[in-house]
């Protein structure tokens, strides 16, 4: 404990470089906090002076007009968890399926499904030709299967899987598993996952957000409003003007005093703090998982 | 003749049994591999004969294999336009400003975080300057435009009001663009690119310092001998893996954050926009097809020369 002490910076260093931090995280947070504030301020008090830090005239307008009739948005969030589930799962599933045999060095065929592997890295068709792909071939334009499919899988986090596999499962623990009798299948799923859950863990969540923020397949794919994401609703709502009054067109005709007083602009920061609310508060929790898997993807085998 | 034509049988009989019974015996292994390799095929192997688009006058109709071959009339066509060269160079000028300035300050972050003697603290700052690269693309340009919206933004209504300046249409004027798209992307990035280095410098020997200390070496000393040199080989592998794709814009930032302003055009389109918008806005697939050509040909080179050169460096670390 005393070398540290010994090897200490200054005390002046340290409140520079305390004070350095406190300012940069302020403004990694701030600008979060002002679109956050602008929702819960009045329509007045936003077009009087502008957005501010702190509501100049608290309230809940736009978090009213949003739920008002929510089934815009809760639909936008039913497809979002729809998707975000079932995409990370397959994900996650196919690829450490695809990650085991790629690190255990009796499969005959590693060198193969390497290099299958290795060229989809390498060689990309763009996003012209997935896009022909997907509409003509696959059929998957206003499916929810597009919101899905283009972000399965991944090369880079498959070799990050390998090598962790690689460097954590001994191989004697592969054969005594084989001695005993059990199949490969049984060795895999009670032998071998224990082992590997924290890989596995950090390569589900980077997945997760990945669904969560992803807003370039529904941008491509979709456009029938009962498969919009939240991040469609938000990235239209901000494109578009008009898009906030047409898709709730219905709350509208249902109240008619709104029509005159639609608070445009605080609804559609509330629409980004409906969400990125979750994804937000759920992250600290989980960081050390994100950083865990960047850092063992740093060191590939 | 005849014994070596039987010899040659022989031995391939020999060598397809062999391949049976490695078939029948990892069989369980293969199985396991069936579904993403559906999933690679689907999403990174069709896509691939799907390059022909650029050498043919493509229509939904025909779809890709029985529209007509057009040959080179794509990329003549895409050549002829001032679009391919400032598509490429604001592609190429932008990710190089990203790629060593925020190597720069993410390094950095790294170096005064790990002074930070505080665990508190330290997991803290950490966590608060990571935070923005988990917010989308979307939410950033949101985050932007709270700012800089020529109306009720942050920037014309507070700061510029107080500093006796008039405001500013910033989604009209391109000048400014650069500046705000770099600070922008490091905002997003950089705390982000901090946690490899950290990583890095956990790992530092620290009988290193000890033997520094011993020999007199003050804190700065210790950083520029010790700590910097440590990182070097990081450093150098991370610059050349992102120089591997600096032909590749960031599609959101260049997207969403310019809320797709034509005027800003000059300055903020990339590859990845020109393509998105030909292909989708203008509907013109020859053309679009034409630029991810482009793109996808000088990516490849790039990588494998980014390879060779992290395999030189360091072989553990290359992908090849």
């Amino acid at each position: 404990m005393k070398k540290y002490e010994v090897n200490a910076v200054s005390k002046t260093a340290e409140i520079i470089i305390n004070g350095g931090f406190i300012l940069f995280s302020l403004a990694c947070v701030l600008p979060l906090l002002l679109v956050v504030s602008v929702s819960f301020t009045s329509e007045s008090a936003i077009m009087d002076f502008g957005y501010s830090f702190i509501p100049k005239e608290f309230s809940l307008d736009a978090y009213d007009f949003l739920f008002s009739d929510s089934e815009v948005i809760f639909r936008a969030y039913g497809v979002t968890i729809f998707v975000t589930i079932v995409g990370s799962l397959i994900s996650i599933i196919s690829m450490t399926l695809y990650a085991y045999p790629l690190s255990r060095e009796d499969f005959p065929f590693k060198s193969f499904f390497n290099v299958y592997l290795l060229i989809t890295l390498l060689f990309s068709g763009g996003l012209v030709a997935s896009y022909m792909v997907n509409v003509t071939i696959l059929g998957l334009k206003n499916t929810v299967w597009a919101l899905i499919v283009p972000s399965l899988g991944g090369g880079f986090s498959i070799f990050v899987i390998r090598t962790y596999f690689k460097k954590n499962i001994p191989s004697e623990l592969i054969e005594a598993a084989v001695i005993d009798g059990a199949g490969e299948f049984r060795t895999f799923v009670q032998i071998i996952l224990p082992v590997v859950q924290p890989i596995i863990a950090s390569m589900l969540l980077f997945s997760i957000f990945g669904y969560w923020n992803n807003w370039t397949n529904s941008l491509y794919y979709i456009s029938t409003p009962k498969l919009y994401t939240l991040q469609h609703l938000m990235q239209q709502a901000m494109l578009n003007l008009n898009f906030i009054r047409q898709s709730f067109s219905d709350n509208l005709s249902a109240m008619e005093n709104f029509m005159k007083l639609l608070p445009e602009q605080s609804v559609r920061m509330a629409m980004v703090v409906v969400g990125v609310g979750p994804i937000v508060a759920a992250y600290p929790f989980f960081q050390k998982y994100f950083i865990q898997g960047l850092t063992e993807g740093s060191v590939k085998g | 003749m005849d014994t070596q034509l039987k010899l040659d049988k022989k031995i391939k009989d020999a060598r397809s049994r062999k391949f049976m019974k490695a078939v029948v015996k990892y069989k369980a292994l293969l199985i396991m591999m069936i579904p993403c390799s559906i999933i690679l095929f689907i999403n990174s192997y069709l896509p691939l004969f799907g390059l022909i688009i650029a050498f043919k006058n493509i229509n939904y109709k025909d779809g890709i294999f029985r529209s007509p071959w057009s040959g080179l009339e794509n990329f003549r066509f895409l050549f002829s336009t001032d679009a391919a060269w400032r598509i490429t160079r604001n592609t190429i000028a932008y990710n190089l400003v990203f790629i060593f300035v925020g190597m720069v300050i993410s390094v950095a972050i790294a170096i005064a975080l790990n002074e930070i003697r505080n665990r508190y603290l330290k997991k803290c700052y950490q966590t608060l300057v990571i935070l923005p690269n988990f917010l989308s693309m979307v939410v950033v340009a949101y985050i932007v435009y709270s700012f800089l919206n020529p109306e009720q933004g942050y920037m014309n209504t507070t700061i510029l009001k107080k500093m006796n300046i008039t405001p500013i249409k910033w989604y009209d004027e391109p000048i400014y663009w650069p500046y705000i798209l770099i600070l922008t992307k490091l905002w997003h990035s950089v705390g982000y690119g901090s946690i490899i280095y950290i990583a890095t410098l956990t790992g530092i020997d620290s009988q290193l310092y000890e033997a520094a200390i011993i020999d007199g070496a003050s804190k700065w000393q210790q950083t520029k001998y010790i700590t910097i040199p440590s990182l070097s080989g990081m450093m150098i592998i991370s610059i050349v893996l992102a120089l591997g794709n600096i032909i590749k814009g960031d599609f959101g930032l260049f997207f969403q954050v310019p809320m797709s302003s034509g005027l800003l055009y000059g300055v903020t389109d990339v590859v990845d926009t020109y393509v998105y918008r030909a292909l989708i806005t203008l509907q013109d697939i020859g053309m679009a097809s034409a630029a991810g050509f482009y793109q996808s040909v000088v990516g490849l080179i790039m990588v494998v020369i980014a390879n060779l050169i992290v395999r030189k460096i360091d072989k553990e670390q290359a992908l090849f």
